[in-house]
């Protein structure tokens, strides 16, 4: 099994797995922002970072959304068997992160709908909660994987433990890490650009305390990973070792640029930081889908289907991308900056 | 199948409320998609009016409704990615098999969906930021892909009821997938076009009622009659060629679903020269108590009163769908969408005429109901197609006892499903209201913002 030889599964796959990586930024931008919310302070303290937050978020959360649906049906419809694997031995994490995506978007859409005060508090902290418990559960999931719990067949693996055990923490620690990161670094950026250079100071800090939690979990994991998913340590250290030497040097980047205060620059490396981690993963665990037992080739479904998929997703491709700059770029270049007012209670 | 069924013995505990999670969130999830496919459409065209004619109110309706859009289109987000969560969670059994074969349509639906919702964020947000014309032609794509997406949704579902684009080899095993094959069997087109009317039926009462209402209320003025006037015009276009479609795959499910159809009419008996039956209980394999309409059932389904009708005695007891479900539900559809159709001549009528809405209250009256009565047809008419499969998945070949997940303890998460609809659907309701009655009208994504750049 030479790790060379491409095929039209890794292809997809990788395709698939892109999507992943999309979804791990802006998604997790997105979750990372509704943490920070979370930890806003009091409701009048903290009002001015939660308007810059839902200043930042509020026109592209659903488009930021659905690439988690992307990455599920091209599973479902390219690797069929992997898919029904993960979904029924992980159902009960994968369950309450879908809790969580319905929670936090309905709240996050609603909130802005009513100033009843009981009510918007009800609505943000279930904003803020979800966006936590929805990256740690996804986290969980692909701690799951990784560690080679989830064996292939219809809920063929343990239910509880697949989810609950040392990788799944780490996974899941990591996750809600991250996302926090790279939202602290976005919004140092956005701060700036609607001109409250102390909330950009305020999230700064921030950012650089994340990112040393996040190296630390990191060094941490090292060990959970050794003794707990051998095979997939044996990957990262050995193929996905040049992936992680990249990650770590692009996270050491970000913070000193975060240090220079060049947010533009600290948001490339940090995105650079976090994708790496994702590809860091893929590269460790392959050729398997699901190690130790199901490899990609095995998950696959027939070749018709699978060129059929290759040939919609460069179609898509290409109407999606110009349309999601023409999103980006439509508010990026919009009227001078507002200030953020401060979302009263009691209006 | 057999294998599947070794697999999922000891899945008899999950397969009840599996069936019920997922017909809870499908029939939560279908009111969002109906706005998510027919709002935009009348949204812009009140746009395009409210400019050709330097109308405020119908401006003003036009920005109300969008943001009602933007409320709209999260719930109908939200409750569609549980959905594909659900699809692995409960009926791995289904997509283990033929993910390969009818999961494409999702993907390409996926990327419908993208777009719709990156034309709307650009909509709701455009409005002040774009000429008027840029702003109108940023909706082409809203509306497009999400008639689009409807469609590719409608083809999965199609192919459950006449599954095509694959062989089985002896062992039962999915062989020559082919997944383009497998979007335009059959029921594809029927199902879709009835659904699409359906969204704008949907649509055009609901949010028409919600002007009655204000009109019975005393509130007359023109916004409020626009506000009427406009999506009860589209309403009433839709509901007589619905009567239309509705034939067109009725005929479609005679031919291909014989079984199905004999249960939405409760026939046993094959026979010729079959009534119409309306409404009654259907008992020891015999309708009691029903209205019946001579060679009715023969003259719509083979268009000769003497035509032969299969009854539901050709196939075994347990091959049969739950009859009364069925065939109240389907009465329920065909009496509602018959009911809406007299109202939409009453208006064509009194326009003819009067060049304006029938002067009564019973008119208003009428409208305020038709709302309710078009979400509660379309879900009779899901209630008709999915439960009118049972006992089978995948109709003929899979059967949903054999596609349910044997997960221990599967079957909680059905009650916490409940309890979040629950909660959500008042949360939708009270924020719309308050949308209605233009307080604080501050949508999700109506904010005049800048985004990360990221
Ligand atoms: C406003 C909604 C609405 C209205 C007024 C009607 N329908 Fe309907 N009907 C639907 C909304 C709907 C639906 C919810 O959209 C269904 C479910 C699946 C589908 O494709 O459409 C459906 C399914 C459905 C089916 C089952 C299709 C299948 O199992 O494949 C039949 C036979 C009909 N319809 C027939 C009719 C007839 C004869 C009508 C006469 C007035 C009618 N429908 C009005
Ligand atoms: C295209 C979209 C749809 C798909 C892919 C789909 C798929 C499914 C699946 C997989 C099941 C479970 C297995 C079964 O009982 O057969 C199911 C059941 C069901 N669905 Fe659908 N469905 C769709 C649309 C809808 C909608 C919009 C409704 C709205 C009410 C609905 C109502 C139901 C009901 C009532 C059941 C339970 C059937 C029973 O228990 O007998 N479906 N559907
Ligand atoms: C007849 C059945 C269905 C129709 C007509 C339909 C239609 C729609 C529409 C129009 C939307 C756009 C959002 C909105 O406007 O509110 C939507 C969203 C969505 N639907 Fe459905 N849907 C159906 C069933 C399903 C099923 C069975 C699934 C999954 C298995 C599903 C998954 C989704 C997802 C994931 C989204 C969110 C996409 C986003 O974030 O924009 N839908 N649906």
């Amino acid at each position: 099994m030479s790790s060379f030889s491409v095929t039209l599964p890794d292809v997809v796959l990788g395709l698939m797995f892109v999507g992943l990586i999309a979804y791990g930024l802006f998604g997790g931008a997105d979750f990372g922002a509704g943490t920070w919310d979370l930890l806003s302070g009091g409701t009048r303290a903290g009002a001015r970072r939660r308007a810059l937050i839902e200043h930042s978020i509020g026109p592209v959360w659903e488009a930021n959304h659905v690439w988690l649906i992307f990455v599920l049906v091209v599973l479902w419809t390219a690797f069929p068997r992997g898919f029904v694997s993960v979904a029924t031995t992980l159902y009960v994490p994968l369950t309450l992160a879908a809790f969580g995506m319905i929670a936090r978007g309905a709240a996050f859409a609603f909130r802005k709908s009513t100033t009843e005060p009981g009510l918007r508090r009800f609505l943000g902290a279930s904003f803020a909660v979800s966006s936590l418990v929805t990256p740690y559960f996804l986290g969980a999931v692909v701690g799951g994987v990784a560690s080679g719990r989830v064996p292939p067949g219809i809920a063929a693996g343990n239910v509880v433990t697949s989810w609950a055990n040392p990788t799944s923490t780490l996974g899941g620690l990591l996750a809600v890490l991250v996302c926090a990161y790279l939202a602290a670094v976005f919004l140092c950026g956005d701060a700036v650009r609607d001109g409250h250079e102390e909330l950009a100071e305020e999230f700064r800090v921030r950012a650089l305390g994340t990112a040393a939690l996040t190296g630390a979990a990191g060094l941490v994991g090292f060990f959970v990973l050794r003794t707990d998913a051998p095979l997939l340590f044996d990957g990262l250290v050995g193929r996905g070792l040049p992936v992680i030497v990249l990650s770590v040097v692009a996270g050491v980047a970000a913070i000193v640029l975060l240090a220079l205060r060049r947010y533009a620059s600290a948001r490339i490396a940090s995105a650079l930081a976090v994708a790496t981690i994702l590809v860091g993963w893929a590269t460790g665990q392959y050729p398997y889908l699901l190690p130790p037992a199901l490899t990609i080739d095995d998950a696959a479904a027939g070749r018709p289907t699978l060129v059929a998929m290759l040939v919609s997703l460069v179609i898509g491709t290409l109407v999606l991308v110009p349309s999601l700059i023409y999103l980006y770029s439509l508010f990026q270049r919009g009227p001078a900056a507002a200030e953020p007012e401060p979302v009263e209670d009691t209006s | 199948m057999e294998q599947y069924a070794l697999v999922l013995t000891g899945a008899a505990d999950n397969l009840y409320p599996a069936r019920m999670q997922m017909a809870l969130s499908l029939g939560w999830h279908i009111v969002f998609s109906c706005f998510g496919i027919a709002f935009p459409t009348i949204v812009v065209f009140t746009e395009w009016r409210a400019h050709r004619r330097g109308n405020p109110d119908l401006r003003g309706l036009a920005h109300t409704w969008a943001r009602a859009m933007g409320v709209l289109f999260a719930a109908g987000a939200v409750s569609g990615t549980l959905l594909s969560f659900e699809m692995g969670i409960l009926w791995p059994g289904l997509m283990e098999p033929f993910g390969e074969v009818f999961g494409f349509p999702f993907v390409l639906e996926g990327f419908a969906f993208f777009i719709e919702a990156i034309f709307v964020g650009i909509y709701l947000f455009g409005w002040d930021r774009m000429s008027p014309r840029a702003h109108m032609l940023s909706a082409i794509p809203m509306i497009v892909s999400g008639v689009a997406g409807a469609f590719f949704v409608i083809a999965a579902n199609a192919w459950m009821n006449n599954p095509t684009g694959f062989d089985l080899d002896p062992a039962g095993r999915v062989v020559d997938a082919d997944p383009v094959g497998a979007m335009f069997g059959p029921s594809t087109w029927p199902q879709f076009v009835h659904m699409l009317i359906a969204a704008y039926m949907v649509t055009g009462f609901t949010i028409a009622s919600v002007y009655a209402i204000g009109m019975l209320r005393g509130r007359r003025d023109r916004y409020h009659r626009f506000g009427l006037l406009v999506p009860l015009t589209f309403a009433a276009i839709a509901a007589p060629i619905q009567l239309g479609v509705g034939d067109w795959i009725a005929n479609v499910v005679a031919e291909n679903q014989p079984v199905k159809l004999a249960a939405m009419e409760g026939l046993y008996r094959s026979s010729t020269a079959v009534p119409l039956s309306l409404g009654g209980i259907y008992v020891d394999d015999e309708l009691r108590g029903a209205l019946e309409i001579p060679w009715g059932l023969s003259l719509l389904v083979t268009h000769d009163p003497n035509g032969a009708v299969t009854g539901l005695e050709s196939v075994a007891p347990e091959l049969r769908p739950p009859v009364n479900i069925v065939h109240l539900a389907y009465n329920t559809m065909v009496g509602i969408g018959s009911a809406l159709l007299l109202l939409a001549l009453w208006l064509a009528w009194s326009w003819w005429r009067h060049r304006s809405i029938p002067h009564t209250a019973w008119f208003l009256r009428a409208v305020a109901v038709a709302g309710a009565a078009a979400v509660l047809a379309m879900e009779a008419g899901w209630i008709t197609t999915e439960v009118g499969r049972q006992p089978f998945i995948v109709y003929g070949i899979l059967r949903t006892a054999d596609a349910v997940s044997p997960a221990p303890g599967l079957y909680l998460g059905f009650y916490a499903v409940v309890v979040i609809y629950v909660v959500l659907t008042a949360l939708t309701v009270y924020v719309l209201r308050r949308l209605a009655r233009g307080q604080d009208t501050a949508a999700p994504q109506e904010r005049d913002d800048p985004v990360p750049a990221a």
